[in-house]
C-alpha cells in the first residue's frame, strides 16, 4: 500500500503529500525521538503525537514512508513548508493511535 | 575513490529548529554516492544522535564525515561538559536532559546506545571541563 493508497480512507487527510507514492510496509508508533530513530524501520507508517519540528529530521533520515499525526493533532505553517522541500508526507487523522493503527492495519 | 571524501559541517548549539541538519546533507551527499540504502541509513542514524547530543547537551561543535572505499567515519567534537561516567551514558534509559528539552521528545536516554548499534565502530574520548569527541564508522 502506498501512503495516496492511505488517503483513500477517509479518516486520513494529507497535510503535505511530496512523496505520495511511496510504500508503506509497516507502522511504528512512537513520541521519544530516539525510539522512533533506532527501531523505526524504513518504508514504516509513524504514527505520533509530537508535532515540534524536529519530527522531520526523524523522519528523513529514519526514512520512514510518513508521519501520522493522530488525535487530530496538526503542525504549524512553517513545519509543513520545510517538509513538502524535504520530501516528507504528512498525515492527520482524528482517530486515537490505536484506531489509526488498527485501520491501516486493515488496509495493510 | 582513492582519496577520502571530506565534509565538514559547524553544528550550532542554539539554534534547535536546524538540528539534525548535518545530519541530512551528509544523507544527501551519500545517495548521490549511490551507497547502499541501509548504509545510508546506518549513518544518517548514528551522525543524527550524535549531532542533536552536541546541540542538547554540549552547546554545538563541529562534524568531520569522510568517506574512504571502505568505511564511512563521522568524527563529532565539542566543547562541552564533557561526559563523566561514559559507561553509565551508555546505557539504555540514562540521561540528563532537563524537563524542557524532554518535552520536545528528546531525553529517553536511547541516542548513544543507538550510535553503538548502528555504527561497526565507536569510540567516545571525553574529558570533563573539556569537551567530548565521538569517532564512528560505518563499513560499506
Ligand atoms: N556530547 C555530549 N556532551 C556531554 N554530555 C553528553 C554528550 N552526549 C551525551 N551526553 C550525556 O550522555 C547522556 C546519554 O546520552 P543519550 O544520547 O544516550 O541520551 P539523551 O541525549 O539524554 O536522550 P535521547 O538521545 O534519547 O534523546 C546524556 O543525557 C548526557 O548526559
Ligand atoms: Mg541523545
Amino acid at each position: 500500500m502506498t501512503v495516496n493508497d492511505l488517503l483513500l480512507n477517509e479518516n486520513f487527510s494529507a497535510i503535505t503529500l511530496p512523496e505520495g507514492d511511496r510504500d508503506i510496509s509497516d507502522v511504528y508508533i512512537g513520541d521519544l525521538l530516539s525510539w522512533v530513530m533506532g527501531r523505526a524501520k524504513a518504508d514504516d507508517a509513524w504514527i505520533t503525537i509530537m508535532s515540534n519540528v524536529n519530527i522531520l529530521a526523524v523522519a528523513s533520515l529514519a526514512d520512514t514512508a510518513c508521519i501520522i499525526l493522530a488525535e487530530g493533532v496538526t503542525v504549524d505553517e512553517e513545519i509543513m513548508t520545510t517538509a513538502a522541500q524535504k520530501g516528507i508526507n504528512i498525515l492527520t487523522t482524528e482517530l486515537s493511535i490505536f484506531e489509526a493503527a488498527v485501520a491501516i492495519n486493515d488496509m495493510l | 575513490m582513492s582519496e577520502a571524501l571530506k565534509f565538514h559541517f559547524e553544528v550550532d548549539g542554539k539554534d534547535f529548529t536546524s538540528a539534525g541538519h548535518a545530519s541530512v546533507m551528509v544523507k544527501k551527499n551519500l545517495r548521490q554516492l549511490g551507497l547502499p540504502p541501509e548504509k545510508i541509513r546506518q549513518v544518517s542514524i548514528a551522525m543524527y544522535e550524535g549531532e542533536i547530543n552536541m546541540v542538547i547537551h554540549a552547546g554545538g561543535g563541529v562534524a568531520d564525515v569522510s568517506v574512504t572505499q571502505d568505511y564511512v567515519e563521522i568524527v563529532l567534537k565539542d566543547n562541552g561538559p564533557g561526559i563523566k561516567d561514559i559507561e553509565q551514558a551508555m546505557q539504555e534509559g540514562f540521561s540528563t536532559a532537563t524537563e524542557n528539552i524532554r518535552s520536545l521528545g528528546f531525553g529517553a536516554g536511547m541516542g548513544l546506545p543507538n550510535m553503538k548499534r548502528y555504527s561497526d565502530f565507536m569510540e567516545i574520548d571525553s574529558t570533563v571541563g573539556v569537551g567530548t569527541t565521538i569517532t564512528m564508522r560505518v563499513n560499506i
